[in-house]
């Protein structure tokens, strides 16, 4: 097969999750006709019908408070939220009803409820199109939240998302959406690396990088460079940022002994922090360097001609690779 | 028939009234009732019943048993007269207040005080009952009870839902977006809006500059505003607007139009910012007082029903007590069950972790059993 983007790898995906069980629904603004505004949705409403991809009025919280209804009644909804910045509306919803819901009632209710979000910057757009609240789902007792970074990863993890019993928020990389590569569409779902494992992506020896969604390319990038000055750096695509796969991310750090770790979103308080802290905890002994940590600054995100600054490219990353090396 | 005059207390020409504070049964053109005596004597007792189990919860809150309890006193009426509108496969989405309702769906008293005493969140099983866990954040479960009507109209069911809020949430956002779900989708849902006057402190004059009710008609579908202290009224608007949403003509507002008795939870200290006469006021309008009246005036019921109820709701009170009292304190690693369906590798973790560390303090522990 061709190689294919990001976005057409998870239509691929939500059309067999919608041909895979009947009770599969989407929902949410513009992803009918026109397929949503990155297409990922493009001519699955003229397959499957407006009750199964439905087209909803433009309330955030409406979409996922009624999702929450119909997954009450038995069905899974895949909501999708346009952007990241349009999803706080809906926020109570995702942290108060159903993030609790299956602790709340002791199992009896379960919420197999997917929430796409296209996050990160990049793409030159307008305030609110750019942000990357992940850390703020994963702080949430009861989502599960990952995140893709490439095509093939696209079309199975959406898939596996959807056949969770639990809630899971669904990061796409909105800058990588178009870039393409080979998927597989043979494997079954069953034999396929789990959801919520993280993989290495590029091996070394020299140092780790973690990283996901759209920072796995820019990492990738950095280890090709580094590789020349003859630092080989291993990349470990996170994926799963809830919960996190720490035998993959410990195993490798032990044998680098260094890392540093790389988001788009604020340092502070980001996903980063978490990694750093439980790396530094259980591989202690064997770091040679403290974890470090290049993500955006401890401000809004920026109007888009300031955003190459803001976002981690990969002189930053390099420049903490030596850092690293340095100690 | 009744006339037309303006509501003593609403100031509305429009509220449906079946049955006056005096007990006198009055005919609406559009909500026809027929009712037999046996079915008004166990209105009686539903609304008898209720209220002495509220009453005893709010006792057992003041007496250091519950953390803290949602009195319906007031809205018996409301909650019983629509709670007997609904067909076992209908659904209901109530607020933290609806115990009535709760009682109709035949949930057991003793479950709904576990939320209330922090044993967990809700001791019922939604589906048995076809009644959801309270929700605490206001207005939330509207858009949970439209999108369950939603799934409703795809299976093909020929059943509704109903929605309990009140007046203070009708301002939320939440509610807003149900109707607006819930009329685009033509959903079959009934939104029962018990406006009891008070958010809390605040008076519904706050919340909204025209009669509740009339806010469904700019939604695009039907609103009606009615006695919420006259159960006949409750059971006859609910029962049509349930049959008007199963019969696939899109969602319904009810306003009940009636009032919080008491403090908002045992919490509250409503002399703060209401006066005492407004309260002696709605008492002459006491939701049962009036079911009384008229089947006394009628010869339906006689000393005999009276304390043979009085002895049920006392029984009853006294089960719900020793429930309460010989409730099961849950264990502390009940904390990590069912965060996930899934389970998580983080919560075993730490679940693990922390068992581990209450090991180390068991003799401890089981000094203190000793004692």
């Amino acid at each position: 097969m061709a190689p294919i983007a990001i976005s057409r790898a998870l239509n691929m995906g939500l059309r067999k999750a919608l041909e895979s069980d009947p009770k599969v629904i989407i929902m949410g603004e513009d992803v009918g006709k026109l397929g949503g505004v990155f297409r990922v949705t493009d001519g699955l409403q003229k397959d499957f019908g407006e009750d199964r991809v439905m087209d909803t009025p433009l309330a955030e919280s409406g979409i996922i408070g009624t999702a929450i209804g119909l997954a009450m009644r038995g069905y899974r909804p895949i909501c999708e939220i346009q952007f990241d910045g349009f999803v706080f509306p809906a926020y109570d919803q995702i942290v108060s009803q159903l993030a609790k819901l299956h602790y709340r009632s002791q199992g009896r209710v379960p919420m197999p409820v997917v929430i796409r979000i296209p996050f990160g910057g990049g793409i030159g757009a307008v305030e609110h199109h750019s942000e990357s609240p992940e850390a703020l789902f994963a702080h949430v007792a009861g989502l599960k939240v990952v995140a893709c970074s490439n095509a093939a990863d696209a079309y199975t993890m959406i898939q596996q998302a959807v056949a969770s019993a639990d809630p899971v928020i669904f990061f796409e990389p909105k800058r990588r959406y178009w870039e393409k590569a080979e998927i597989d569409t043979d494997t079954p779902l069953s034999a396929a690396i789990p959801l919520h494992a993280a993989r290495v992506v590029r091996p070394g020896r020299h140092l780790t990088l973690l990283a996901y969604g759209p920072m796995v390319k820019t990492c990738l990038d950095a280890a090709k460079v580094a590789a020349d000055e003859g630092h080989e750096v291993e990349v470990v695509d996170v994926r799963s940022l809830s919960p996190i796969d720490w035998p993959t991310i410990t195993e490798s750090v032990r044998h680098t002994g260094r890392c540093v770790i790389v988001h788009e979103a604020q340092t502070f308080l980001g996903m980063g922090a978490e990694l750093a802290a439980r790396i530094t905890e259980r591989c202690f002994y064997d770091l040679q360097a403290p974890v470090l940590r290049v993500g955006g600054f401890a401000t809004p995100y920026p109007p888009s001609r300031l955003e190459e600054y803001f976002l981690p490219d990969l002189d930053r990353v390099l420049d903490a690779v030596d850092r690293s090396l340095g100690y | 028939m009744r006339a037309a005059e303006p509501h003593a207390t609403t100031g509305e020409r429009d509220l449906v009234q079946l049955l006056t504070p005096e007990g006198l049964r009055l005919e609406h053109p559009d909500y026809p009732l027929e009712i037999t005596d046996d079915e008004f004597r166990s209105l009686y007792r539903d609304l008898a019943l209720v209220r002495r189990f509220d009453t005893e919860a709010t006792a057992l809150q003041r007496q250091g048993e519950l953390g803290i309890w949602a009195s319906l006193l007031g809205q018996e009426a409301a909650q019983i007269g629509s709670g007997r509108a609904l067909l076992a496969d209908d659904m209901a989405f109530p607020t933290y207040r609806e115990h009535g309702v709760a009682w109709c769906r035949g949930v057991e008293p003793e479950s709904l005080l576990e939320l209330f005493r922090g044993v967990n969140f809700g001791g019922w099983d939604p589906k048995e009952h076809n009644f959801a866990l309270y929700t605490i954040v206001i207005g939330a479960q509207t858009l949970h009870a439209t999108g369950y009507a939603m799934g409703m109209q795809r299976d093909g069911s020929e059943n509704a839902v109903i929605a309990y809020f009140g007046d203070g949430a009708s301002s939320e956002g939440d509610v807003n977006e149900a109707f607006i779900f819930a009329a685009s989708y033509n959903a079959p849902i009934v939104f029962f809006l018990q406006n009891n006057q008070w958010a809390i402190s605040v008076p519904e004059e706050r919340q909204s500059r025209i009669p509740l009710y009339r806010r469904a008609h700019g939604f695009g579908f039907p609103g009606v505003r009615i006695d919420g202290n006259d159960v006949l009224a409750c059971l006859a608007v609910t029962r049509k607007a349930m049959q008007y949403a199963r019969d696939g003509q899109g969602p319904f507002l009810i306003e009940a139009f009636t009032y919080r008795m008491g403090a908002h939870t045992t919490s509250d200290d409503p002399t703060r910012y209401r006066l005492a006469s407004e309260l002696e006021n709605w008492k002459l309008r006491d939701p049962i007082e009036r079911v009384k009246a008229y089947l006394s005036r009628n010869g339906l019921a006689d000393a005999a029903f009276y304390d043979a109820i009085e002895n049920e709701a006392g029984e009853l009170a006294a089960r719900v007590r020793a429930a309460c009292l010989s409730m099961p304190e849950p264990k502390p690693l009940d904390i990590f069950t069912n965060v996930y369906a899934g389970g998580s590798p983080l919560v075993d973790e730490e679940r693990a972790a922390f068992d581990h560390y209450l090991a180390g303090y068991e003799p401890a522990a089981t000094r203190e059993g000793g004692h």
